[in-house]
């Protein structure tokens, strides 16, 4: 089995102030964080807002033009500095040789760490056993299928046992069974004491696994805190589900989303979501819309802002299509 | 330096090669077939028997010397004698059916046996040849002048013609005002005496005495020997052309390493080892080794079936020989890994990197040896390390050259392999995004 790992009572990985350009693009510019054993830390941000590059610099991959990345409080710098041990990175890609079985591959990724003999034996049974993979270890990779294939990467980054994991996007393109399995897992390494970065799209799974949430955009952090905290950042924002009789092609999504106040808008069949800025004067000006358009209302209901509505709020875009 | 990953890094590549079957039977036997080709060429087709130069006279003159020098040449063993009319003769050096045409225009005899003996005009012989045989036709030149001297002279030693060309020339010595009284005295003298010895030819043929022929003779005969590693030990054109696949398949298998470092980047592989404690030689030695090992794998394949079916032996040094293996191998895996530094995506590299590696080889002397280069060439090409590499592989097989003779080629090649090797240190991309 995996190790639990040590409780130290504080943090076991910190970034401090890390900045990082590419010619003229300053792809992170002064991102904090810190890694705490058993906690997981969301970093969400759209496409180019430095999430991987700063996954980069956590991980040793890139050298931070300023500012510094603390492993267990001791600064890391060069590429064979031992606090990379403590680190496990599981790359967004399938970071796996498709023509190699499942036991050379990890014999290779246990090499590079120093595992040999028993110790990568027991290393590599345990992490094939917590994703469910033992049976498949003699099998070649390309005849795995995509959630299989994300779950060994993963198990690629756990084989040494490290106290903090680096996932940066662990789950994309897998099917909804092969996700859970690995929300399992994850919670599981939660359980066990690791400290967990984790990238992701994917709101709902940010509000399902994350403890802490680092909101990143254009290279710079736009929000932190937990979801409870950052709902309370922007308490006046709120979903409202309406349902609607038979609303035909009378309601233009357009005309609803540039109402006043009004932040966002959807339609599935006669169900209407609508986010707002504040209850009290994005609701009336709905009603009074919807009444003008001889639209009935047959039932209404409001909830908290989740993060997709607070990511909206703050950098003004959905997450998903930025 | 981390030893323990280095191999594993390596055992990987070493892995995945043997896995893939298709890349194996392409690094293993085509350098053998393509270098079994070449070296048949270039090994006088596996027989003593030589390929005969077709050659067409044309035979305007029908005299005594046109038909002696059409005699001289069909019996020449380098050539194959037919003659044609000029119409023909043209027509089928166009078509590459004969390599060259040669025209014995009328009154060639009679005016070559003149300007033999005198001042007289000489009579032009035309040449005409396939360009694309251009060396051949040095040799016909020459072959031709041996055989026209032959029967020209010997017309004009006992020939009617020659008699008629000796009285000529006595009576032009006679009434030239160019030449001074001593010098009119011996050339009348020398005239004389060769007037004298065509009486002696005639009144011989009367009586059926048998003296020696006249005219003149190439004045040698030759004896040829190939200069090998020994006495008896003949040339092996297998020796040269194993040697230039067998390095041009190492380069080829290096494309691969370096485009496979390109492919590792962008299926996020190269995360996976940077975010490793291990230091970024480690990470390229990793690939170095399994690299220049696979190279010495293609190296020994090829040469060990050239030993065993085509007859290439070692008469150098043994040691040499290795070394050359090493040396080649060393130099092509870190040719790969430069590709990987200096390359951006995997499909343009492998493009720019095959016609680098075919120009290599070409200038190189693997396809063919570097003696037939022009002289510039020559020179030009030893800046080049697989002409070290030939030439050094040429040496301790065939040419029999020791150790001490093989280390400068060895040097060269390792120095390429520091080259190589620094470019890649400089060059690589480490920090992608």
């Amino acid at each position: 089995m995996l190790a639990r790992t040590w409780k130290c009572g504080g943090h076991v990985l910190k970034a401090l102030g890390l900045k990082k350009s590419f010619g003229a693009t300053k792809a992170v510019d002064g991102v904090s964080l810190t890694l705490e054993p058993g906690r997981i830390l969301g970093l969400l941000g759209p496409n180019g807002a430095g999430k991987t590059t700063t996954v980069s610099m956590l991980s040793g991959l890139l050298v931070p033009d300023e500012g510094e990345v603390r492993v267990q409080g001791r600064p890391l710098a060069g590429d064979a500095d031992p606090g990379k041990r403590l680190m496990g990175l599981v790359p967004q890609e399938i970071a796996l040789y498709d023509e190699l079985s499942a036991r050379d591959n990890l014999t290779l990724f246990g090499s590079l760490y120093g595992l040999e003999g028993r110790r990568l034996k027991e290393a590599m049974a345990s992490s094939l056993a917590f994703v469910g993979l033992s049976d498949k270890v003699k099998d070649k990779v390309k005849t795995y299928s995509g959630g299989m294939k994300r779950r060994l990467n993963l198990a690629a980054g756990l084989l040494h046992d490290p106290p903090i994991l680096l996932l940066d996007e662990p789950t994309v393109g897998v099917d909804p069974q092969s996700r859970n399995a690995i929300f399992e897992n994850l919670e599981a390494l939660k359980a066990l004491g690791k400290a967990m970065l984790y990238t992701t799209h994917y709101m709902e799974e940010a509000e399902r696994l994350c403890d802490h949430l680092v909101i990143v955009d254009h290279g710079k952090v736009i929000a932190e805190g937990t979801l409870q905290e950052l709902q309370r950042k922007i308490p006046k924002a709120n979903r409202l589900l309406l349902e609607l009789e038979k609303p035909d092609g009378r309601l233009h999504l357009e005309e609803v989303r540039a109402l006043r106040g009004v932040m966002g808008a959807d339609l599935a069949e006669n169900a209407l979501t609508v986010t707002v800025e504040d209850l009290a004067t994005g609701l009336p000006a709905l009603l009074q819309w919807l009444d003008g358009r001889g639209i009935t209302c047959t039932r209404l209901s409001s909830e908290r802002a989740g993060l997709e509505e607070i990511f909206l709020t703050l950098t003004g875009t959905q997450l998903r299509d930025a | 330096m981390n030893a323990r990953a280095i191999l594993a890094l390596a055992a990987k590549d070493l892995k995945l090669f043997f896995a893939d079957k298709r890349a194996l039977f392409f690094l293993t036997l085509t350098p053998i077939v393509i270098g079994a080709f070449f070296g048949y060429l270039f090994s006088g087709n596996g027989s003593e028997k030589r390929v005969k130069i077709p050659v067409a006279i044309v035979d305007e003159d029908g005299s005594a010397v046109s038909k002696g020098v059409l005699d001289g040449l069909a019996k020449d063993e380098a050539l194959q004698v037919s003659g044609i009319p000029r119409k023909d003769a043209l027509d089928a050096v166009r078509k590459g059916k004969i390599t060259v045409g040669v025209v014995l225009p009328k009154g060639f005899g009679d005016a070559s046996a003149r300007a033999l003996f005198g001042g007289a005009a000489k009579p032009e012989l035309e040449l005409f040849y396939d360009p694309s045989h251009w060396g051949e036709m040095g040799m016909v030149r020459g072959l031709l002048t041996q055989h026209v001297m032959e029967a020209v002279s010997r017309e004009a030693f006992s020939g009617s013609a020659g008699r008629k060309a000796l009285e000529d020339s006595m009576a032009a010595v006679g009434n030239s005002t160019s030449l001074g009284g001593e010098d009119k005295k011996s050339l009348s003298e020398m005239l004389q005496g060769i007037a004298r010895w065509q009486d002696r030819q005639e009144a011989a043929k009367a009586t059926g005495e048998k003296l020696p022929a006249g005219g003149m003779s190439v004045p040698f005969t030759t004896k040829e020997e190939a200069v090998t590693s020994g006495s008896g030990v003949r040339y092996n054109g297998y020796s040269h052309s194993f040697a230039g696949m067998g390095l041009q398949f190492i380069l080829f298998a290096a494309i691969d390493f370096g485009v496979a470092i390109l492919l590792e980047k962008k299926q996020g592989l190269w995360k996976r080892f940077r975010s490793a404690p291990i230091s970024r030689f480690t990470l390229l030695a990793g690939r170095a080794v399994s690299s220049a090992t696979i190279a010495l794998y293609c190296l020994a394949a090829t040469f060990g079936v050239g030993m065993l079916v085509f007859g290439i032996r070692l008469h150098g040094s043994v040691v040499g020989f290795v070394g050359l293996c090493a040396a080649s191998a060393l130099m092509a895996s870190t040719f790969g890994l430069m590709l990987a530094a200096l390359g951006r995506t995997p499909n343009a590299t492998r493009g720019i990197a095959i016609l680098a590696v075919l120009l290599l080889v070409m200038l190189g002397g693997g396809w063919v040896p570097s003696f037939i280069f022009p002289a510039w060439m020559q020179t030009a090409t030893l800046v080049i390390p697989t002409r070290w590499a030939v030439d050094g592989f040429d040496g301790v097989t065939w040419r029999g050259s020791g150790l001490q003779e093989t280390l400068p080629a060895i040097g060269v090649l390792l120095g390429f392999t520091l080259l190589f090797g620094g470019l890649t240190l400089w060059r690589f991309r480490w920090e992608e995004d």
